[in-house]
């Protein structure tokens, strides 16, 4: 029979892939041609959605993007055999954009379909807890300290030194929570895995569990992404039934069970501690560290808080080992993280790739430039708190360590590109007047601090160019960052003069 | 539904979920799923069940965006205003749904029709600009794609 992929994630959704699933079983229908349609995740390739695959004998053949108004002109053309038409791809293996890319974490993604423990499992998948599950818990941290990984949330933690710190606090109750409150604007990888792969997130907690000696794992979901909590109630539920988590995982008399708890649309419970809060059920509001959330986190218990992505790479990590992942990337950045081209961009997606290539190649190879055919302008990397980067900044290697040398930060991975319309004034006002809206408002130099940066920055547009108070406001701006910088209990105030200094320093003539 | 009715919801959603720990945040989300929104006489019921006081329940319902005191219009339609939607013109979307809708931010339409609420982010990031009305995302909303929405909306409550 023929099998016929159709994606169901959220941006394929937003383009019409419902309407196109819909077209497709009614034309099979009056065609008698018998097919079986199968959601699968996005592949990632966001400007061709919604990609219709189709199963031949040399592969998969994609055409897109489809509308579902293309879809009789492509039974017409026996799309259903493989056949041309002016939307069609190719073999969806030998698109350059999927090909020229290193996937580990999204090397399922778009593949399988994403509520089938069967598919996970033929490609690889639970293979990592099978070695995890032979191992003493302290052969289970010293891999992930061997592979290198580090927190891909945006500070870029040692992983396995966060585990050990817990796995050396004794407690009888521990967690393992996961933070999948992906706010950051351009930031959309933790949602495309969740809905494309969800059991390499659940794989990689259950192994977190073991290897900490945690029974309970958590994911805090954001609630602006319901179709990722579709997919994780359904993919949790499946894996009860398949004995992969609950008092006996995988018939090793171990116990894990993992919930998913939604949050209420508050940027600030991104902050680990703030994320702690809200699942106890309060105000998200950030804690003084210390003490570190390693020894007393969630309910006051030992807790590993990791990214989806930081824990979905653990079970990549199992299933082939340490070296392996070591082996990828550069300096003290190793393995693959997963960059998302967002904004005004032509070609925007996922763009899984080792450690160590540039912006530049990201979005002029992968994105093709602007969405509106203009000049690039601006790029702001890392999210809202992340600096906005000139084109003299766009070599710089991609590498924790060499983004925080140019005072701007790799974060999350995503890439927002503007073209030459934007105004930076308005975009470091943006910044301030975010940090007002999502502030959590128990320090002074953030909850204050913004809402005076925003009167500077609208007092800094209302004066001429002549004006010398337009220069003293300026000033006033500077030192308004230090305090946000030095004076914040966390990033969200500590990092708002990021975007704003970058703007200020790299595109003065917007502010003169 | 009246206010006796919105008590006894309550009072159900709490009965099954008091136990759950940290459980404050799933059974506010089970009363707004339940009731559009969540009443203020829910609060002490609140309250009342998870020993803890009014002003603590009230905190936590008002520090979240997605929580409502307030019924909202028949359909909420969320904007967003984050960056990678400015990038590709999120902010005249924005004007364009308050001038043409006549409403402001956070407000509801004087039909009673729509709520119209800021977003920052819906993980649509590549194909901006992102609106959400209901549940549903919508991908590249031109001024001109709103106003087709909303019409939809108007005509058959948004069925595809």
């Amino acid at each position: 029979m023929l099998t016929v992929y159709v994606p169901r994630d959220t941006t394929a959704c937003a383009l019409g892939a419902d309407g196109v699933v819909d077209a497709i079983v009614a034309e099979a229908a009056s065609r008698n041609i018998e097919i079986k349609l199968v959601r699968n995740g996005s592949r990632g390739l966001f400007w061709l959605e919604t990609l219709v695959e189709v199963e031949t004998p040399a592969g998969r053949m994609a055409y897109g993007p489809v509308n579902a108004s293309d879809v009789t002109g492509l039974f017409d053309a026996k799309f259903h055999e493989g056949a041309a038409h002016e939307l069609g791809l190719g073999l969806t293996e030998d698109i350059p954009y999927l090909k020229n890319q290193l996937r580990v974490n999204f090397a399922r993604a778009g593949i399988i379909d994403p509520l089938s423990i069967d598919d996970y499992k033929t490609h690889g998948g639970y293979g990592g807890l099978t070695r995890a599950l032979a191992l003493e818990a302290q052969a289970i941290v010293d891999e992930v300290k061997a592979s290198g990984l580090r927190g891909r949330g945006g500070a870029a933690f040692p992983a396995g030194i966060k585990w050990q710190t817990v796995l050396d606090t004794p407690n009888e109750q521990k967690y393992i929570v996961c933070n999948a409150d992906e706010g950051d604007s351009g930031t959309f990888a933790d949602r495309l895995l969740m809905e494309a792969d969800p059991y390499q997130l659940i794989e990689g907690m259950t192994i977190a569990g073991l290897g900490v000696g945690a029974t309970q794992g958590y994911i805090y979901l954001r609630s602006e992404y319901p179709k990722a909590h579709e997919v994780l109630k359904a993919a949790l539920a499946n894996a009860y039934e398949a004995g992969y988590l609950g008092i006996d995982v995988a018939g090793s008399g171990k116990h894990f069970d993992l919930e998913v708890r939604l949050g209420a649309g508050a940027y600030i419970c991104g902050e680990e501690t703030s994320l702690l809060d809200s699942l106890e059920g309060k105000r998200g509001l950030v804690r003084s560290k210390p003490p570190l959330p390693a020894i007393i986190g969630l309910f006051g218990k030992p807790t590993v808080i990791n990214n989806v992505l930081t824990l979905a790479t653990v079970s990549a990590i199992f299933e082939k080992g340490a070296d392996f992942y070591k082996g990828l990337g550069t300096g003290r950045s190793l393995g693959t993280l997963p960059m998302q081209l967002a904004g005004n961009i032509k070609r925007g997606g996922i763009v899984e790739l080792a450690f160590g290539s540039t912006l530049r190649d990201l979005m002029e190879d992968f994105g093709g430039g602007t969405a509106s055919g203009r000049p690039m302008k601006a790029v702001q990397v890392g999210g809202p708190l992340g600096a906005y980067l000139p084109e003299s900044q766009w070599d710089i290697a991609l590498d924790y360590e060499a983004f925080a040398a140019a005072k701007a930060m790799l974060g999350h991975g995503g890439v927002v590109v503007f073209d030459d319309s934007v105004d930076m004034l308005e975009q470091a006002r943006f910044a301030m007047e975010f940090c007002v809206v999502e502030s959590c408002g128990k320090c002074t130099p953030c909850r204050v601090g913004s809402t005076r940066g925003v009167e500077v920055i609208d007092k800094i547009r209302a004066s001429d160019s002549s004006d010398k108070q337009r220069d003293d406001n300026l000033i006033l701006l500077e030192e308004l960052c230090d305090t946000m910088e030095f004076g914040s209990l966390c990033a969200m105030g500590g990092l708002t003069p990021f975007p704003v200094r970058s703007s200020v320093k790299h595109f003065p003539e917007d502010f003169y | 539904m009246n206010s006796s009715a919105h008590e006894s919801s309550t009072r159900e959603i709490v009965a099954a979920m008091q136990d759950m720990p940290g459980g404050l945040l799933p059974i506010l989300h089970e009363i707004q799923h339940a009731l559009g929104y969540v009443p203020e006489d829910c609060v002490p019921i609140i309250a009342e069940g998870l020993n803890l006081s009014r002003a603590e329940v009230h905190g936590v319902i008002s520090f979240y965006h997605h929580f409502r005191s307030e019924p909202a219009g028949k359909h909420v339609v969320q904007i967003c205003r984050a960056e990678a939607c400015q990038a590709v013109g999120a902010r005249g979307l924005e004007a364009h749904v308050q001038t043409s809708l006549d409403v402001k931010m956070g407000e509801t339409t004087t039909d009673g029709n729509l709520t119209i609420e800021p977003v920052y982010c819906l993980g649509n990031c590549a194909c901006g600009p992102s609106v959400q009305i209901g549940e549903d995302v919508h991908a590249r909303v031109t001024p001109k794609r709103f106003d087709v929405l909303v019409a939809d909306l108007k005509i058959n409550g948004g069925a595809k």
